[in-house]
């Protein structure tokens, strides 16, 4: 495992675990209504296209496109010096969902909006897990 | 809902000496800014029944507004801390003067102050402000602040064609404009070379498209319609208020490209009964250059997608069709973080009241201050006029 110390390691929460216990499996797991079968990212207590409130946990493909991104080229702090410049992407799913996340494994330059992503994971711990995207082969 | 359109007036506005104010810490900007505002409406504090702050970064109290009331030994009927960020300003506005409408007190003092460069190191400041992204979902990312208004500018320039040459003509106005604003920070003209040539922050966003890092604290005093014809200074009136708010996180926008101040401006506008042609000059929120282009399309100064033209060839300039930022904005007067847009309301009452020197919009007679918080997401705009419509 690389040394991601020092890093914003994300804090899960009762409503998130089982998110990234997803993660930690390799597996992109978000909310689906079990009524309206809509999906939602991040999770909620409740569907906030229908106001449901019993949501499903699904696997979801990992597939999806580039709606907008940086290139940060003077890292927040300097855990994040060794892989500045990194970009930070908001990626749309292909289940509907946007999430944020940076775009790995492609030189900066190459990284276009429409570009079609998926889903890789970084282990910066035993528990915790990253999502992460590079463009689709 | 009625509205507030000429029931309250500001009778004071002022700012404390801005930029690297070293000598100063953020809770004696405070005291400055409020004192120099009542001195401006020519009133004791005393006199002040309500009174608003927001909370500081370098020296933050749990209960900044008692703290500062505290420290100056007033005794408010109204007392309010507010701790989000730099469209705080223009909310609590929003706030004091539905006080004096419904008569919970007669004379609110808003100030605000933080000294972000001398009160903080850069790191604590970056961390600080970075905050604002989601703990799980973004800052794992390591995302910074223009990094996430980068997104907003690189889809507006993906779906509308905008270039950096014209984001870089909204800094070079604003500095244009610090210019002859003996107060500003920074003061050296720059072209829109100069901007594409400083170092690239965050695509698109170069140095130069980007607010500064400030000390500094500004304030103002508010009061009815009928009581602001006695002050020492002629009554800024408020004509209008909206607010928008959208989202918080930035992946959560559902639009990159417009934002709520499409909402906040409707509705500030409905309030005053004027549109965007009837604004002689307009202090637009400029945290980084395509929040400005985005903010004047949705205030309806030109269509979705014509910011980028509509800021080119001087238009935004003193002289042109819509001045913006006459005393220089974030880019060029001061940016001390949540008191930001403080600085564009003091500056919209010297412009209604023809005091703005070499700077001064002639004949202004009505102008829009707009200020957004967040990453986009919470949005208030102000109109104000030298008369009651
Ligand atoms: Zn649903």
């Amino acid at each position: 495992m690389a040394d991601h110390s020092g890093k914003n390691f994300p804090t899960p929460t009762k409503e998130t675990a089982p998110y990234w216990e997803g993660c930690r499996n390799h597996q992109l797991v978000i909310q689906q209504c079990l009524k309206c079968e809509y999906y939602q990212f991040y999770p909620r207590m409740i569907c906030t296209h229908c106001s449901h409130d019993h949501m499903d946990w699904v696997t979801v493909s990992g597939n999806g496109r580039v709606v907008s991104f940086t290139v940060i080229r003077r890292p927040i702090s300097p855990a994040y010096k060794a892989e500045a410049p990194y970009v930070v992407a908001l990626i749309k799913l292909d289940e509907g969902p946007t999430m944020m996340s940076n775009i790995v494994e492609c030189e900066p330059e190459k990284v276009f909006i429409g570009m079609k992503v998926n889903v890789v994971f970084e282990d910066w711990s035993e528990g915790i897990s990253i999502p992460k995207f590079v463009p689709q082969k | 809902m009625s509205s507030l359109n000429g029931k309250v007036a500001i009778v004071g506005a002022a700012d404390t000496e801005v930029g690297v104010v070293p000598h100063m810490g953020a809770t004696q900007l405070c005291v400055d800014a409020a004192l120099r505002a009542l001195d401006d409406a020519g009133i004791d504090k005393e006199q002040v029944d309500g009174l608003i702050t927001c909370n500081s970064m370098a020296e933050p109290y749990m209960y900044h507004a008692e703290a500062i009331a505290e420290y100056m030994q007033i005794f408010p009927r109204y007392c309010l801390g507010v701790g989000t960020g730099g469209g705080t300003t223009f909310s609590v506005l929003h706030h004091a003067a539905s006080a004096i409408a419904t008569g919970v007190c007669d004379t609110v003092l808003i100030t605000m102050a933080d000294s972000l460069y001398s009160g903080l190191s850069k790191e604590q400041a970056m961390a600080m402000q970075s905050s604002t992204g989601h703990q799980q979902f973004e800052i794992p990312y390591g995302p910074t602040v223009p990094a996430f208004y980068a997104l907003s500018g690189q889809a507006h320039m993906a779906e509308y064609g905008t270039t950096p040459e014209q984001f870089a003509a909204i800094a070079v106005a604003g500095r244009k404009h610090a210019n002859l604003n003996p107060a500003a920070q920074k003061r050296d003209i720059i072209t829109v070379e100069d901007v594409l040539n400083s170092r690239m922050i965050a695509d698109p966003l170069h140095l130069l498209d980007c607010s500064l890092i400030s000390d500094g604290g500004s304030a103002v005093v508010l009061t009815s319609a009928e009581r602001a014809t006695s002050f020492k200074n002629p009554p800024v009136y408020l004509l209008g208020a909206g607010e928008g708010h959208s989202h918080e996180h930035i992946s959560q926008a559902h639009n990159l490209t417009t934002s709520a101040a499409a909402e906040s401006g409707q509705r500030a506008y409905e309030m005053a009964g004027v549109g965007p042609s009837d604004i002689d000059v307009a202090q637009i929120y400029d945290c980084f250059t395509p929040t400005v282009l985005i903010e004047l399309e949705d205030l309806g100064f030109c269509e979705k997608g014509e910011g980028g033209a509509f800021v080119e060839n001087g238009n935004v300039e003193l002289g042109g069709s819509l001045p913006i930022n006459t005393h220089g904005g974030l880019l060029s007067h001061c940016h001390p973080g949540n008191p930001g847009s403080m600085f564009a309301l003091t500056e919209a009452v010297a412009q209604l009241r023809h005091q703005a020197g070499d700077r001064q919009v002639q004949d202004a007679k009505v102008s829009l201050v707009h200020g957004q918080g967040g990453i986009l997401s919470s949005h208030t705009t102000l109109i104000l006029g030298r008369e009651k419509h």
